[in-house]
């Protein structure tokens, strides 16, 4: 009787045990899809897609309808984004660094000092995280375009300096926009690492002699590591992602980012070309795509830490 | 000890007063929190305070903005419509992409909400994998909202999109999204929730973890269902985990104007799925009605703020600042 209970209560374990993997499965499924559906699309020659089955491999000639295979659509998404590709480089490298650094030093100089104004500068600092951008847009945009003459000084600089060019300004421009707008997050993710570090070391070093500058690089510093670690794949992928403030700072011309670049392509008189729009989207994804894949696990412990 | 009196003693008159302002922590660590916090003073409140400003003015971008004549015309424009006097035609209110913005912020944020919890829930329970589910669950958030709303044209598409072929083999129709007014919004809401329930994912299951086993097993002990013990026991401990998710996720909703931009390419997604972001934009930098741009801008300012004081607020109380 009681083996019999014990047997039915397992089955049923095991059935919901089933039915959980079967959900999780699913959802997996839910959140792969587009994904999925967008490399095999990316990969059929657009000459031989028919758009019957987006989502299975181009098998022909063994399946028909399915489209025969081609790299073409990513060797032409990669000329079209050519341009955009190198300009986001250039700017989401030295704005997310800059950010990071920024965001920490913020956070160093509010949290392990005695201090009781701290907590003021800390909420303007907190409260810039949540300010939507279109509520700075038009001032940014007659900032950098009538009031700094970064224009101006970047012609001889462009003539001076080999590999710089006039364009570039409306890169800076945007760097130190986005680092300005990263600083807030930075500095809260920072500032919670921060708050959890043993006071006993920083007050023994304190009495040590150890001014704040050498507490700071010398301990703070070097603890800090991981904390990077997370900063900067946050900030890469958002500067990397955002359209906006290209849009509104760069506007278009040489200095457009991949972003900017990515929202035209693939669209002619003739029509759609689905193949080569998925390869873009696929190729503008592949940098956060890599760093989520290989830190993602990071990530996720440092922003519900 | 000894040495720090005579130091104290040695002191005298405007020296120390110097010496101790120097000293106070405030000022020694100055260097520290000083340049960034004069980044964000110029580039985010300065802007928002210019922003306001020019809100006042009849800037259409042509020379410079007149500060000379300051009135809220352009706020009774946003809020009633009509002709104002720096254009001949006549302008909307605002009311229509103010509701869409509302309607879009809550439906996404409760869906992602409800979602996430489902599955750091369903995580939670000891699976196999987890790190891979995990993965897969939060890997659409790396994505820019540009490369999501490409992937989403392509799905929604109506003859080649996986799922029209999913409706038709079922022997309906194909059904239009991206342009029919009705399903729009939908359309975005759906996907907008398709790239950030997962975030919503992470931040129930860090919170879940963060609940001492005790407690699930004494709500087992006593015999309660496992449905009844999660409402009962777990989500009332779930608060902190759901503001801050909220608060996160609603920002997210005020950016979407990038998905719009990129879905619809361009600054006209059509009345029906118009956002304040959106309209904003498409005030100031398409037609050039900058001033209008900026009234839209604070009307936005002002909604986050809506959000972002009660949130500090309670971080304060709560001695979490």
């Amino acid at each position: 009787m009681s083996d019999a209970f014990a047997g039915g209560s397992d089955r049923r374990d095991r059935l919901k045990r089933v039915a959980l993997y079967a959900v999780l499965v699913a959802m997996a499924g839910f959140y792969l899809i587009p994904i999925e559906t967008g490399l095999m699309t990316a990969i059929t020659s657009p000459e031989t897609y028919t758009g019957q089955t987006p989502f299975l491999p181009p098998l022909e000639p063994l399946v028909s309808g399915t489209g025969s295979f081609s790299l073409a659509p990513w060797a032409n998404a990669f000329d079209g984004l050519a341009r955009g590709l190198a300009n986001s480089f250039i700017l989401v490298v030295p704005a997310t660094v800059l950010s990071g650094l920024l965001g920490s030093m913020a956070a160093y100089g509010l949290t392990n000092v005695e201090w009781r104004g701290q907590i003021a500068v800390y909420v303007l600092f907190i409260a810039g995280i949540f300010i939507p951008y279109q509520a700075v847009l038009v001032p940014l945009t007659q900032f950098w375009y009538n009031v700094v003459p970064l224009q101006a000084a970047f012609g001889p600089l462009a003539a001076a300096v080999p590999l710089v060019q006039e364009y570039h300004w409306k890169l800076v421009a945007l760097i130190v926009t986005h680092t300005a707008y990263g600083i807030p997050i930075c500095t809260l993710l920072f500032r919670a690492h921060y708050k959890k570090l043993s006071d006993e070391m920083i007050e023994a070093a304190r009495l040590d002699g150890a001014s704040v500058s050498t507490i700071y690089r010398r301990i703070v510093l070097p603890l800090s590591v991981p904390m990077f670690a997370v900063v900067f794949i946050y900030q890469f992928t958002q500067i990397w992602n955002d359209l906006l403030f290209a849009l509104t700072i760069v506007q278009f011309g040489d200095a457009s980012v991949v972003t900017q670049e990515l929202v035209g392509i693939g669209v002619s008189q003739s029509g759609t070309n689905f193949p080569l729009r998925m390869a873009a989207a696929l190729l503008a994804a592949l940098p956060t795509l890599v760093v989520y894949v290989l830190f993602g696990d990071k990530f996720a412990k440092g922003v519900t830490a | 000890m000894l040495e720090t009196l005579k130091d104290r003693y040695s002191r005298t008159g405007e020296e120390s007063t110097v010496r101790s302002l120097l000293d106070r922590e405030s000022v020694r660590s100055a260097p520290f929190w000083g340049p960034p916090f004069l980044l964000v003073a110029l580039f985010v409140y300065g802007a928002v305070v210019w922003n306001g400003v020019l809100s006042l003015t009849d800037f259409t971008g042509i020379g410079s903005p007149d500060y000379g004549t300051l009135d809220f015309e352009n706020y009774v424009v946003a809020f009633t419509g009509g002709t104002p006097t720096w254009s001949d035609l006549t302008v909307d209110p605002i009311w229509n992409s103010a509701q869409n913005t509302v309607v879009l912020m809550i439906v996404f944020a409760a869906v992602c909400l409800a979602l996430g919890l489902v599955l750091a829930i369903l995580v939670d329970r000891g699976i196999r994998f987890e790190n891979t589910f995990r993965t897969i669950y939060l890997l659409p958030m790396s994505l820019s909202f540009v490369v999501t709303a490409k992937f989403w044209l392509y799905m929604y598409n109506p003859q080649t999109g996986l799922i029209n072929i999913g409706i038709q083999a079922l022997g309906f129709g194909p059904v239009e999204f991206v342009q029919n007014p009705e399903l729009k919004l939908g359309a975005v809401a759906f996907a907008l929730i398709w790239q950030f329930s997962g975030y919503a994912m992470i931040v129930y299951l860090a919170a879940l973890r963060g609940i001492p086993s005790s407690h699930f097993e004494a709500a087992r002990v006593d015999g309660a269902s496992t449905v009844r013990m999660y409402r009962r026991v777990i989500v009332p401990q779930l608060r902190t985990a759901t503001v801050s998710a909220l608060v996160v996720i609603t920002v997210f909703a005020l950016k979407a104007f990038d998905f719009l931009f990129s879905m619809y390419g361009g600054y006209q997604p059509g009345p029906s799925a118009d956002i304040l972001a959106t309209r904003m934009v498409r005030e100031a930098y398409a037609n050039q009605n900058w001033a209008y741009g900026s009234t839209i801008a604070v009307v936005l300012f002002v909604m986050a703020l809506f959000i972002i004081a009660p949130y500090i607020y309670s971080q304060y109380r709560r001695g979490e600042l």
